[in-house]
This record gives structure tokens, C-alpha cells and sequence, in this order.
């Protein structure tokens, strides 16, 4: 049954990235997520709405196996990225990463300074043999983020100095310094203040170019600002998938409607 | 919900009686907390000065007993070195009987310069002297040849009972019934402080020296134990710190959570309270029994006490990596860091304070423990001698500060006891030496946020 508003729907899709089957989620003995099938289209920005506890966090974690450092975390069913099955025994969650960034709820830079923070991911993973390109990649990420003339002349100071906002957008830019193709955020903009949300929604709506995000939130306005599309979740169920206007304007699931309209949530 | 309405409902009663009375006095019931309130804090200053009371009751106990331990007696003595008087002395069986006599006549003979008179024997003055004179001299002369026909400027130390007579502890009273020394020799001491040929300095000795004889307090010193120590502190460090620290790296960032993690970390709680006369035994079993190590070596020693320690690591360095937010790990894990690189990069830096203070706390408390030595026949046994090395520092018989100053508190001669107040002192130094290293290398690791 829930599977069928995102069949319908995923003809609207230009190509899709991610592409998950019958995912189920046990955390011990309860059932978090419950059969979910969904397909995340390449290059937009998909967001996943719905009350606290539905299972939206949960099934992003999924995305990237970031479960699986949660011992009573079972996962099954498939996820598919570009047609390969994340959860195949073949695949390293460390290579996966690098491939599917995260940023997380609370701004969590390393108690580094801003450049290491930003060359971290790039010298684990060996993108760079000199300094130069190192430089570069910093640079680049913190220009992409916008966050570059705040902090250009301060590269060596720590990036636990700078406010909320900038933080955030720290991360998202260690995020992309390993050129991810796919970037998780889970409610990135929670912590922050309108004006400091506002920079990152615009700053979203600018990765899309070149990035596929998924992003949680717990604000449908925020949804509706920088989502193509929209997935609905509701006690670990995937109510609802389409494109966010029409989510938002004409909702198929009665669930759906009331939670934007307010009746719950 | 109901619950919600029924408290309010329960509680309006009292909340309009209160209503009418004024704010500006308080009422019976405050007035009850409040006086509770007072007197809780009283407790706690009481409980504060009582502890401040005993401290200080004990650093003033310690002082006033052990700061004496750091001077001591000796009288200046011109020592003509005649060679046919060595040679002579050499052949003889009891070589230390003829340089007495050496050193006696010239102790006559500084008397004499100082128009001080006794009808006393030459022998009987001896005992002025430290009944070490003898061996001291002739050691200098064994290993300088070359001085034989001068005269050479001896300090030699006063007997104990001398010591303890400048320093008040030996009265003439007390002397009646010690055949060490009389009333006799102490008009000639007094004699001799009139003239300026008696002194008490700064006891080097004391701090660099070794032990000595239950007959010859006034040479005892606590250097040689202090290098024991060492020793056992650097296979403890060397040992304890990698092993606990990946112990508890493992447990706590890579193990998982099952029956025998917690069968391990309920075992290693409970071994942080096993008595540690307990790990001298397992020890001597192991290590001396079985491993056929050698006995009092501060190998054995560094080994029994790091499994001594090694709980008090764990468990600190288990509550440093658990305060460590998990949003660092998570961050790191987010960008594809493995498991091992988040914790190396991100969170054993972090934290590094608190694993070197736990570490420093456990070497603390391996430095100050007694019990486990004993049964691995590190006390009792008289660190006369420097060990010739490193290795022979490690495997050669030692003592260790505690168990010195153990020792020295069996002995039966008072001036044993003033060394062992003294050794105390030396004790606490390095303790609170090594506590502020503690401190400075959490500031260092701090800083780098």
C-alpha cells in the first residue's frame, strides 16, 4: 500500500540515485521502519517529514549504514546506490561513507582547527599528494559552503570558535571536501537561528547542482523551501512520496493532510 | 491529563490560604527550610576544617619529626695519611681497628689544638665518631692512591648519639643507661661546638646515600631505594600505560556489549579493590616462583605493581573515552573514517588528559605502596650498594622508598625513626612532583583543544 504513491511519483523523476526495497528496521525487538520502499532521485533534494519518532532519522542513517555502529541495529530488505546493494556483505561502510556524507543535527566540528577540519576527510582518503591540492580542496569546499570569507583569514584558528551557523556550514563543507555524491542531513538547521537556517537552506538549494541530498526535517516550511520532492513518514511507515508541491498542496494519504495541516505532529 | 487536573485541584485548597499573607515575611514553613538550609552548611564547614585540621595536624607531625633527618653532625678532621701506617693497616686482618687508631690520634690531636682537655682513651673518644669513620677513610684512600704523605681534610660524621644531642633528641638523662656514649663525651662535644670543630650541614647523604647498618643510622640515606623505585616506576609506565590504555580502548570503542564484555569489566572493577598484599603473593607465585625472576628486583617489583595499577588505568582511561562526545565520533565516522581512525584522530586525543592524570594517579599509588614488596623481599634487604647499570638497575636486589622507610621505622635506634619521618617528606616530594607533572601535561594536552 505504500509503496504506491511512490511508484506513481517516481515517473517524475529525472533519474534515480537511490532506490531502497522493502526496507525493514528492528532496534532489538521494535520495529522502527516497516517496509519501505523509496527511490531518491540523482541531483534534487529530497526531504523527509513527519512527527518525531516516525523513523525519518532512522531510515536516513540507513542510507549511508551509519546504523550499523548501533549494536541492536538490524536492517533488512535492500538499498540500492546506482544500482549496487549497500547492504551487500561485499561493501565497506567506510567506503560507502566517503560516498554518502552526513551532516549532523548539532553542529559537531572536530575540535580542530577550521582547515584541518575541512583536510581531514581528504587525507584519509588519500585525494591528495601535496599540500597545494590540499589547499586547494579547502578552500574550494569552504567557497562552496559560503563560508570561505568568513573564514578565510582565520584557517588556523579552531572550528569550534565559530557561531552555530557557521559551524553547520563547516560541516557541510567537510562533508563535500570528499566529494561526495550523495549528502545526508539530519535536521541540519535545528540548532540554529532563522538567519543562520536561511544561509543553509540557500546553500542546500546551491549543492543541488552538484549534489544528491536527503535532508530530515522537522519543519514543513523548510521542506517546502528547498525539497523537489517530499516523503511523508508516520510510526516507521513510509506514508507518502511526491513532488513536495504537490505534497504539500493536494496530499493523497489522509495521514498526510492531517499532519500538514497541523492536526498532529 | 487527569493527573494534571487532579494535582491542581488537589493544590488550590492550599494556594489561596497562602494568598492572603505577606511576602515580605516569611513563613514557619520556609523558616524550617531555611534554618536546614544553615545548619546543612555549618556540617560542611565543620567537615571541611575538621579535614584542614588534620592535615595540617599531619604535615606538622611530619615536619617537626622529619625535617631533622636532613642535617647532620659531622666534625672536620686533618687526616695525615701515612703510607707505611696504610700498608701496615692493609696487612692487618681487622683493617678498620688500625685506622681508628689513625683517625683517633688525629681527633686527639684536633682536641688538643682546641685546649680542649680529657683524660679520656684514645678509643673511648672514638665513639664521638661514627663507627663508619674508619671504612670511610679507608675507601678514599683505596681509590686515591696518589694522596698517600699528605694530610687530607676528612668531614667525618659524628656517632648518632652525637647527632641526636645537637639536634635535642639524645639528653645526658637519657644516656645513663646507654653504653654508646656518656655524659663524658657530651661536655667534650660542648666543648668542641664552643670551639667551632663540630657542625651540623646540609645532609646530602640523607637524599643520594645509601643505606646502612641497624649500628650506623647517621649514614643511612635514602638515594639507592629512590633509584629502586625509579625502576619500578618505569616497568610500571612502560608496561601499565600502553596495555591499559588499549584495554580500554578496546572495550570501550570495539568490543561488543555481550555477557563476557561485562563478565570482563564487572572483574576489572573488582580487582581495582583486591587488596594489594594479594597481588604480592600472585607475584611471588608468578614471577619469583614460577618465571624464576630474581628476588627484591625492581623488575619484579615494577611487575607486581603494574598489575596493580593497571585497573586504576582501565577504569580512568574507560571514563575519559566515555566523556568524549559521541557527536566526534559520529562526525568523523560521517566523512568515512574508519572505526580506528575516529578513535585515534578524534577521540584518544581528547582524551589525553584524562588518561594521563589516571596514569599518573596509578603510578602515584604504585610509588607509595609497601604491602606487595614485602612479599617479594623488597623490604628488608640493605640497599648498601648503586646498581652498577641499567640492567643490573632492573634485575640486581633493591629497595624502594616506601619499603626503605618501612625498614627504617622497625629499627630500634631513634635515629632511625627521624630518617624514616625524613624519608616520608622525600616520599611526598616525588608524589607532588608527579602531581603537578599531572597537571602541567593536562594544561599542554588541554590547550590543543
Amino acid at each position: 500500500m505504500t509503496q504506491m504513491p511512490g511508484t506513481i511519483k517516481a515517473a517524475a523523476m529525472t533519474d534515480t540515485k537511490i532506490s531502497a526495497r522493502n526496507v525493514q528496521v528492528y532496534y532489538g525487538d521494535t520495529h522502527a521502519i516497516k517496509d519501505v520502499n523509496i527511490e531518491i532521485g540523482a541531483r534534487a533534494v529530497t526531504a523527509f517529514i513527519g512527527p518525531s519518532g516516525c523513523g525519518k532519522s532512522t531510515f536516513l542513517r540507513c542510507l549511508n549504514r551509519m546504523n550499523d555502529t548501533i549494536d541492536i541495529c538490524r536492517v533488512e530488505g535492500s538499498i540500492d546506490l546506482d544500482g549496487e546493494d549497500i547492504y551487500d556483505s561485499r561493501v565497506d561502510p567506510v567506503q560507502l561513507r566517503a560516498k554518502v556524507g552526513m551532516v549532523f543535527q548539532k553542529p559537531n566540528p572536530f575540535p580542530k582547527s577550521i582547515y584541518d577540519n575541512i583536510a581531514y576527510g581528504p587525507r584519509i582518503h588519500g585525494l591528495v599528494r601535496k599540500k597545494a591540492d590540499l589547499d586547494e580542496i579547502v578552500a574550494s569546499s569552504l567557497q562552496k559552503a559560503g563560508l570561505w570569507n568568513e573564514v578565510k583569514d582565520r584557517l588556523d584558528g579552531p572550528g569550534t570558535g565559530l557561531s552555530g551557523g557557521q559551524q553547520q556550514r563547516l560541516c557541510i563543507a567537510r562533508a563535500i571536501a570528499v566529494s561526495p555524491e550523495v549528502i545526508l542531513m539530519d535536521e541540519p538547521c535545528s540548532a540554529l537561528d532563522p538567519i543562520a537556517t536561511a544561509k543553509v537552506e540557500e546553500l542546500i538549494d546551491e549543492l543541488r547542482e552538484n549534489f544528491t541530498i536527503v535532508i530530515v526535517t522537522h519543519s514543513m516550511q523548510q521542506a517546502a523551501r528547498v525539497s523537489q520532492r517530499t516523503a511523508f513518514f508516520h510510526m516507521g511507515n513510509l506514508v507518502e512520496i511526491g513532488d513536495t508541491q504537490d505534497i504539500f498542496t493536494n496530499p493523497v494519504d489522509k495521514r498526510t493532510q492531517d499532519y500538514i495541516t497541523g492536526r498532529f505532529g | 491529563m487527569t493527573d494534571a487536573t487532579l494535582s491542581s485541584a488537589a493544590s488550590a485548597a492550599p494556594v489561596t490560604e497562602r494568598k492572603s499573607k505577606s511576602l515580605l515575611e516569611a513563613d514557619s514553613h520556609t523558616r524550617r527550610r531555611n534554618a536546614a538550609e544553615t545548619r546543612f552548611r555549618f556540617y560542611g564547614i565543620g567537615a571541611v576544617l575538621i579535614g584542614l585540621f588534620f592535615l595540617v595536624a599531619l604535615l606538622w607531625a611530619i615536619l617537626s619529626n622529619g625535617l631533622s633527618a636532613f642535617t647532620q653532625t659531622s666534625i672536620p678532621i686533618d687526616l695525615p695519611l701515612d703510607k707505611a701506617a696504610i700498608e701496615s693497616a692493609e696487612k692487618s686482618i681487622v683493617k678498620t681497628s688500625k685506622y681508628n687508631a689513625m683517625i683517633g690520634a688525629a681527633l686527639e690531636k684536633k682536641l688538643a689544638d682546641a685546649h680542649i682537655e680529657t683524660s679520656m682513651s684514645e678509643k673511648d673518644l672514638m665513639k664521638i665518631l661514627s663507627s663508619g669513620a674508619a671504612s670511610t677513610v679507608r675507601d678514599f684512600v683505596l681509590a686515591n692512591p696518589d694522596k698517600y704523605g699528605t694530610t687530607v681534610p676528612f668531614q667525618l660524621l659524628a656517632s648518632s648519639r652525637v647527632d641526636g644531642y645537637l639536634k635535642g633528641r639524645v639528653t645526658r638523662a637519657a644516656l645513663a643507661n646507654d653504653k654508646n656514649l656518656d655524659a663524658a663525651h657530651l661536655d667534650i662535644v660542648d666543648a668542641m661546638m664552643k670551639a667551632g670543630i663540630i657542625a651540623k650541614t646540609f645532609n646530602w647523604n640523607f637524599v643520594f646515600g645509601a643505606d646502612a647498618s641497624d649500628s650506623r643510622p647517621e649514614q643511612a640515606g635514602i638515594g639507592v631505594s629512590m633509584l629502586g623505585s625509579l625502576y619500578m616506576m618505569l616497568v610500571v609506565l612502560v608496561l601499565s600505560l600502553p596495555i591499559g590504555v588499549a584495554a580500554s580502548i578496546y572495550l570501550e570503542e570495539f568490543a561488543p556489549k555481550n555477557r563476557w564484555t561485562d563478565i570482563i569489566e564487572v572483574n576489572i572493577a573488582n580487582l581495582a579493590a583486591v587488596p594489594s598484599i594479594v597481588f604480592g603473593i600472585l607475584g611471588l607465585a608468578a614471577f619469583i616462583q614460577f618465571a624464576h625472576l630474581p628476588q627484591s628486583a625492581p623488575i619484579v617489583g615494577g611487575l607486581v605493581l603494574t598489575l596493580m595499577t593497571l585497573p586504576t588505568i582501565i577504569i580512568s582511561t574507560r571514563a575519559a573515552l566515555k566523556a568524549v562526545p559521541p557527536s566526534i565520533r559520529s562526525a568523523a565516522l560521517g566523512i568515512g573514517a574508519s572505526k580506528m581512525q575516529s578513535v585515534f584522530h578524534h577521540v584518544l586525543p581528547l582524551a589525553m588528559p584524562g588518561i594521563l592524570t589516571g596514569t599518573i594517579i596509578g603510578l602515584a599509588q604504585a610509588l607509595g605502596e609497601t604491602a606487595p614488596l614485602l612479599l617479594i623481599g623488597m623490604v628488608g634487604f640493605i640497599a648498601s650498594n648503586y646498581p652498577d647499570g641499567v640492567a643490573d638497575g632492573f634485575f640486581s636486589p633493591n629497595s624502594a622508598m616506601p619499603a626503605q622507610i618501612y625498614e627504617w621505622a622497625k629499627r630500634a635506634d631513634p635515629a632511625f625513626y627521624e630518617r624514616a619521618w625524613g624519608g616520608i617528606i622525600i616520599l611526598l616530594v616525588v608524589l607532588m612532583s608527579m602531581n603537578i607533572l599531572a597537571i602541567l601535561l593536562r594544561r599542554k594536552f588541554e590547550r590543543r583543544w
